[in-house]
């Protein structure tokens, strides 16, 4: 097998980076592919809860790295996706306790066994983000359609030119279409021309997103949720298929719900 | 769907979303070149100083710009020469 390594990234924290991954994670097994989500922010363990998986972690990301246990012993199978994987955080070791070369090791040996593996990266521009790209077939750079997001993911995009992992594909997340409408937020199209990257997902806010997270159970799992039928047409992209840009505008904003109620829709 | 109403309460030049736009395309031009207006100011006034000492130039009608294509920035400078004329 010949897996394919995706960063998942974005500069400012917060953003939506590990909810992106959990998503793709799940979105991608579904299909059948084996994956594997590496959590590679040391110290700030995160993506176990939002997948779900908290209670089953034996080891982690630095005990697989500095030979404590196999790696096998470090992925975590999910619950509902048997091609599913995580390999967690350490929680009380710092980002140093892992180097660029050691996740490029690690990943070059899950790519003889997995489709895909999925890096969750810290926020910042220091080691941590180091670590992520290192080992990166493929860039995901994640944003919100806000403005020291949208600076802070132009830096990152510069970086991940400059060491050649580019070009980056863009992420925005938590699109208000309302609030776009009425000019009082970026649109997709306004964050695109700024950075001048290819874009490969467009998420709108959705409080479906926190529900989910809050029960363990990714927003991808739900097919009623516009964010999760988001993340879902990411992961088609991402396996080449060409997928329509989902009509943001439907089943939202004041005025469109108006309409439908006048005219009988539901 | 596009209403009467939502047009007088739509999109205008002056959305908050377009002055967001105005500001982050100047802050990203100066993060990514690392230039900031003061150096711009100050490179103009070092070029003008520079090209004067070969041939005379209107330096009130002299430009520097950065312009951006994609993610490529290209330094773009209007230097309009003084015809020998007006020499004495
Ligand atoms: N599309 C969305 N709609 C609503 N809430 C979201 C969306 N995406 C992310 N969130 C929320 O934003 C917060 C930060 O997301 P997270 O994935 O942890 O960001 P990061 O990993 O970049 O720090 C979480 O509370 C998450 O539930
Ligand atoms: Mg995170």
């Amino acid at each position: 097998m010949n897996g394919k390594v995706v960063t998942i990234t974005s500069g400012k924290g917060g953003v939506g980076k590990t909810t992106t991954t959990a998503n793709l994670g799940i979105a991608l097994a579904s299909t059948g592919d084996k994956v594997v989500c590496i959590d590679s922010d040391i110290g700030l363990r995160n993506l176990d809860v939002v997948m779900g998986l908290e209670n089953r972690i034996v080891y982690d990301l630095v005990d697989a790295i500095e030979g404590r246990c196999r790696t096998s012993q470090a992925m975590i199978r999910d619950k509902q996706f048997e091609t599913l994987f995580l390999i967690p955080a350490a929680q009380t070791r710092d980002k140093n306790a892992v180097s660029p070369s050691d996740m490029v090791r690690l990943c070059d040996a899950l790519r003889e066994e997995l489709d895909w593996i999925l890096i969750d990266s810290p926020a910042g521009i220091e080691r941590g983000f180091r670590n992520a790209l290192a080992p990166s077939d493929e860039v995901l750079v994640v944003t919100n359609p806000e403005v020291s997001a949208v600076r802070d993911a132009d830096r990152i995009i510069g970086l991940v030119e400059a060491e050649e992992k580019g070009p980056a594909k863009l992420i925005i997340n938590r699109i208000n279409p309302g609030m776009v409408k009425r000019g009082d937020m970026l649109s997709a199209d306004d964050v695109v021309e700024l950075l001048a990257v290819k874009l490969i997902g467009i998420v709108p806010e959705d409080e479906a997103v926190l529900v989910s997270t809050n029960h363990g159970s990714p927003v991808v799992l739900n097919e009623k949720s516009r964010a999760g039928q988001a993340f879902a047409d990411i992961a088609k992209r991402l396996k080449g298929e060409t997928v329509p840009w989902m009509d943001l505008d439907e089943k939202d904003g004041f005025f469109n719900r108006i309409g439908k109620m006048i005219s009988g829709g539901s | 769907m596009t209403s009467f109403l939502e047009k007088v309460a739509g999109k205008n030049r002056t959305s908050s979303a377009n002055r967001a736009k105005e500001r982050l395309h100047l802050v990203l031009v100066h993060d990514r070149t690392d230039l900031s207006p003061e150096d711009l100011r100050s490179l103009k006034d070092r070029l003008i100083a520079v090209i004067s000492d070969y041939v005379q130039i209107d330096a009130g009608q002299t430009e520097i710009q950065i312009e951006t294509d994609g993610r490529e920035q290209t330094l773009i400078a209007n230097i309009p020469l003084k015809s020998p004329r007006s020499r004495h």
